[in-house]
């Protein structure tokens, strides 16, 4: 098990390398930001064209931690859709693909700034989510015992190459790393994200094991690569 | 042939010159469609290629531009601006002149193309941005003539290309335009005809007298070069003397932060408090222009400089070139040295400065390499299609296109002139529709077939985002810096380097240390308070590497058996070397092995340059990785790359195994970041992505990612796409250059000289001291990661955080 387990809130969760969270009380996994269909909505509104496979690759990995947790309910915490159209646009293998993961179990799709308002796609489709004594949602409020998404938070350390997609959790509230492909990240540090925790979150870093490690309030970010939409 | 008005002869004689024959021939020859002058710096050049304009300009008949003049540097069109005014206002000519970068005002570059002046001087990507203009056909009809200046230099990069596609354009409106391409000492001249003519035109090549040859020396100092480096802190006193002893001396540096450091050292001995400037790409066009000015006033008798200097902009007065470490490439120090003495038939006046022991073997090759006028350069190869691609989008911004016109026009392009149709319909299709095995964006494509066959944009509004990425140059992040509380920006950094930086860091810039203080939107504030050693700037600037007939050269002086034409210190280091090991030889590689505190080392000799031994270094590792030879590292200079592992290097001829490193490449090449950072310039130059968006940098970070993951998507599922072609036929040729290393395969021929030593050889000492050193990533990183992130956890009390 290459995932970081630890108790959140009173349940006991993993935080799974791959960006996925584990509740292992209710066998439920949540997921937030695959900003499906973000290529064709970038291509309809600015005329490029980027590589077209983001939502094949998205909707292939959450497959595998499907078929690797089979877990009785999936949350979608927001943001699975990159707009409204790009739902709509979804091709016909894709929404299949959906469907055949929504086989047998509960789907709960929480609305997103991106894709707020209703969406032609079976399941549950929710403003905010409680289970668990947890509370999910897409954006982060003051409540405590919080689940959520939309930062897209990244983290590295000094000597650990680039910043990878991160959680990031306290005592109170967990921020999910963003799962799509095409997904860029804030830094845990950077004040939108840091200041909705308390004196020490700590930082489960994604990749080939999820590590965990403290936020440090001045470190040295690295980035990687060139920024793009 | 034109005549010259007497009004010009009249003003040469009351000057005192008379037409050199160059000019004169120049004049001659003015009909010819296509024309090459080379000549050295100081010889005329500028004139010679204006003087046929200025004639046909005289009468005051021309209406609208007749003459275009375009250079790689915005200053050199300001320069040149300001040195013709003196004979068009001397001889009253009705001559217009103005130009056009991208600094010139928007009021005013509206103006000129409803007006456009008789002579507009200009940059690549400023013209090309007026080809992508629906008025383009009327600004341009009455073209006459295009001077291409320090064509030399654009025949280098993809700004030449860029350049040579906008030139074809503009042929197909004014089909009378000829083209005069002026060049400095260039190894290969046919080439660059070749890229200058309307293919297949002929281009007559003139070449002007070259003048006495230059007088060029290593600079001999009290103290020795020291063995690794490249900073030649130790000849600072030796240089402050050279330049007590001449006018205005130019110093030049290889990268622009050996140049900051060597200022900063400079002034710090300066007791006589010299007047000495700096001038680098990094620092803020006002303060480049205020040391250009003061450099034209001859208030300056240094200036600290790297290659935005290289160019023949005309800095008044200076007698003396002074090259700071080994040249790289005989061709740009022969063209450096031409910077001094700009009188005609003088010669030119320049010193070496090794930076350390090794550069001391490289000066002395590079010297008499000069000598024999043995000048160096690698053909460049077909034209490049990303370029291609921005060329077809530009041509879509000024109005619907036919293909087959198009693709003629562009296969009159000497560097395209072997484009075939389909390469160029696979351009044509990436532009319109993305050009992805999986037809996604059929519904939304960039450019639409109409009824009649012509192509156009989809969406005219478009054009105004393709034109704001218009160019082949390509930025890297950077931030502006600035003192807190001032507008005015000192210069610029990476922004890779900025996120480093803490607050109360210092770094030089402009030769100042500044304290970093902290990052304001997007610009980096820092102050004056200067109280720590700084920091060096990493800027990005390319790092030459030694040509290859350097390096043949530098191969050829070790074969003799004592070297009087070194330094003592030098020879004798080489002498040590042929006792203890041998030295490298041509035809074979030598390895050495020995041990050093527990670490088994091994040094390839390859001389295959930079970058080709950085390549080498990887693939080696790689292979010593999959047989068990745990490599922890390694450091490439231009002439070795140096491994060392757990380990020891037994046989490296199995290792060097021409068909091995060849498979290795290919493997290694998917997930590099060499591969990442060329994918990235090339998807901006084609159009994937976008350099410039007006909203890019404002909007939230989290909404932004990175081209490495459109990278690796596209490897994953569309490996074959057009870009990715783009970017292995690039990486190829540029930063991977394995090309170097199958010369190298090629000339050695698996001859192998293993020599096993029990401590570092002399010629591999100074590599244990190099910087640059590159730790090997794998699964040992992710268990690296894991026991520091476990370290912190636990020393901050957080492991055990819960409920």
């Amino acid at each position: 098990m290459t995932g970081h387990a630890f108790t959140f809130c009173g349940s006991d969760v993993v935080a799974r390398p791959s960006g996925c969270l584990w509740i292992a009380p209710s066998r439920t996994l949540c997921v937030s930001d695959l900003h499906l269909g973000k290529s064709g909505r970038i291509a309809r509104r600015s005329g490029y064209f980027l590589p077209p496979y983001e939502t094949t690759d998205t909707l292939a990995r959450l497959a595998q931690e499907i078929a690797a947790t089979y877990p009785a309910r999936v949350i979608c915490l927001g943001d699975s859709f990159d707009d409204l159209r790009a739902a709509e646009e979804l091709s016909e293998p894709a929404t299949r693909q959906l469907a055949q993961m929504q086989a047998g179990r509960e789907w709960i799709w929480i609305e997103g700034n991106h894709d707020a308002g209703p969406v032609a796609i079976s399941g549950s489709h929710l403003w905010e989510y409680r289970t668990d004594n947890l509370m999910f949602r897409h954006i982060a409020t003051a409540d405590p015992q919080e689940v959520s998404g939309h930062y897209h938070p990244k983290y590295g350390i000094p000597g650990g190459g680039a910043a990878r997609a991160c959680f990031v959790y306290d005592d109170t509230r967990l921020i999910m790393p963003a799962f799509g492909t095409y997904t860029g990240g804030l830094s845990a540090t950077d004040p939108a994200v840091r200041t909705l925790f308390g004196a020490r979150p700590i930082a489960v870093l994604t990749g080939p094991r999820a590590i965990p490690v403290p936020v440090q309030d001045s470190p040295r970010q690295r980035r990687s690569g060139g920024r793009f939409y | 042939m034109t005549v010259l008005p007497d009004t010009f002869t009249d003003w040469f004689t009351r000057r005192g010159w008379s037409v050199h024959p160059h000019q004169a021939d120049m004049l001659d020859r003015a009909d010819a469609p296509a024309l090459l002058l080379i000549a050295p710096t100081g010889g005329g050049k500028t004139l010679a290629g204006f003087l046929p304009s200025l004639a046909e300009l005289a009468d005051g008949t021309h209406q609208g531009l007749h003459t275009l003049y375009v250079s790689p540097l915005k200053a050199l069109a300001t320069d040149i601006k300001r040195n013709l005014r003196t004979p068009v206002d001397d001889i009253r000519l009705p001559i217009r002149i103005e130009d056009r970068t991208g600094d010139t005002s928007y009021t005013k570059k509206r103006r000129q193309r409803a007006d456009p002046p008789h002579i507009l001087l200009t940059t690549p990507e400023s013209l090309a941005l007026l080809t992508s203009y629906e008025d383009a056909p009327r600004m341009f009809a009455g073209l006459q003539r295009v001077i291409i200046d320090e064509i030399h230099a654009l025949s280098e990069s993809k700004r030449g290309d860029q350049l040579m596609l906008a030139l074809s354009r503009l042929q197909a409106i004014a089909p009378d335009m000829r083209r005069v391409g002026l060049s400095a000492t260039v190894e290969d001249p046919a080439a660059i005809a070749h890229l200058l003519a309307r293919h297949p035109d002929p281009c007559p090549i003139l070449h002007a007298d070259p003048g006495p040859d230059p007088d060029i020396q290593m600079l001999t100092t009290a103290e020795a070069p020291p063995w690794s480096g490249g900073g030649a802190k130790y000849s600072i006193p030796a240089v402050l003397e050279q330049v007590k002893n001449h006018k205005t001396t130019l110093i030049f540096h290889n990268t622009r932060a050996q140049a900051e450091l060597y200022f900063h050292n400079l002034w710090l001995a300066n007791e006589d408090s010299l007047p000495i400037g700096i001038h680098h790409g990094s620092l803020d066009r006002a303060q480049r222009e205020k040391v250009e000015a003061a450099m034209v006033r001859g208030d300056l008798r240094a200036i600290v400089c790297t290659g935005t200097l290289d160019l023949g902009i005309d800095w008044g007065d200076v007698d003396l070139v002074i090259q700071i470490g080994a040249p790289k490439n005989v061709k740009r120090l022969v063209q450096r040295i031409g910077r001094a003495n700009h009188r005609y038939n003088a010669p030119s006046k320049a010193l070496l400065v090794p930076a350390n022991r090794f550069e001391v073997v490289e000066c002395v090759a590079a010297l008499e390499a000069a000598k024999a006028h043995d000048l160096d350069g690698d053909p460049r190869g077909a034209g490049p299609r990303d370029v291609l691609c921005q060329h077809i989008l530009i041509a879509a911004c000024a109005g619907p296109f036919n293909a087959d016109d198009l693709f003629a026009q562009v296969t009159s392009v000497g560097a395209y002139s072997d484009l075939t149709r389909a390469a160029f319909d696979d351009c044509l299709d990436f532009c319109a529709t993305g050009g992805y095995s999986l037809r996604a964006y059929d519904k939304w494509q960039r450019l639409l077939q109409r009824p009649d066959g012509d192509w156009q944009l989809r969406d005219p509004r478009s054009a105004q985002r393709i034109r704001m990425n218009i160019g082949t140059i390509q930025d890297t992040d950077t931030l502006k810096v600035r003192l807190k509380g001032n507008f005015k920006p000192l210069g610029e950094i990476e922004e890779g380097f900025a996120a480093t930086l803490t607050a109360g860091d210092t770094f030089l810039i402009g030769g100042e240390i500044v304290r970093y203080e902290g990052l304001r939107e997007l610009t980096v504030q820092v102050t004056r308070r200067a109280d720590k050693p700084p920091k060096i700037a990493t800027f990005m600037g390319k790092k030459f590497a030694t040509s290859t007939q350097l390096s043949a050269r530098v191969l050829d002086m070790f074969r003799q058996d004592s070297w009087p034409a070194l330094p003592d210190h030098t020879a004798d280091w080489l002498t040590l070397q042929t006792e203890v090991s041998k030295l490298p030889e041509a035809d074979r590689i030598l390895v050495e092995s020995y041990e050093y505190r527990d670490r088994h080392y091994a040094c390839f000799y390859g001389f295959a340059g930079r970058n080709a031994q950085q390549t080498l270094g990887l693939l080696l590792t790689q292979r010593m990785e999959q047989s068990g030879l745990a490599a922890l590292g390694f450091v490439a200079t231009d002439y070795a790359t140096l491994i060392w592992g757990l380990e020891p290097v037994t046989d490296p001829a199995t290792l060097l195994q021409g068909g091995a490193l060849r498979d290795g490449l290919t493997q290694w090449l998917a997930g590099n970041a060499v591969m990442k950072r060329t994918f990235r310039a090339s998807a901006t130059i084609a159009g994937l992505i976008e350099r410039n968006s007006p909203q890019a940098r404002k909007s939230g970070r989290q909404a932004t990612f990175s081209s490495d993951i459109l990278y690796d998507t596209l490897q994953k599922y569309d490996p074959d796409h057009l870009i990715m072609q783009i970017t292995h036929e690039e990486a190829m040729r540029g930063l991977v250059d394995f090309g170097r290393i199958e010369a190298m395969i090629e000339r050695t021929k698996g001859r192998v000289d293993h020599v096993q030593l029990t401590r570092v050889s002399p010629l591999a000492a100074p590599m244990m001291l190099e910087m640059g050193r590159v730790p090997i990533a794998g699964e040992g990183r992710e268990r690296l990661l894991a026991d520091a992130a476990e370290t912190l956890m636990h020393d901050s009390g957080l492991r055990d955080i819960g409920p």
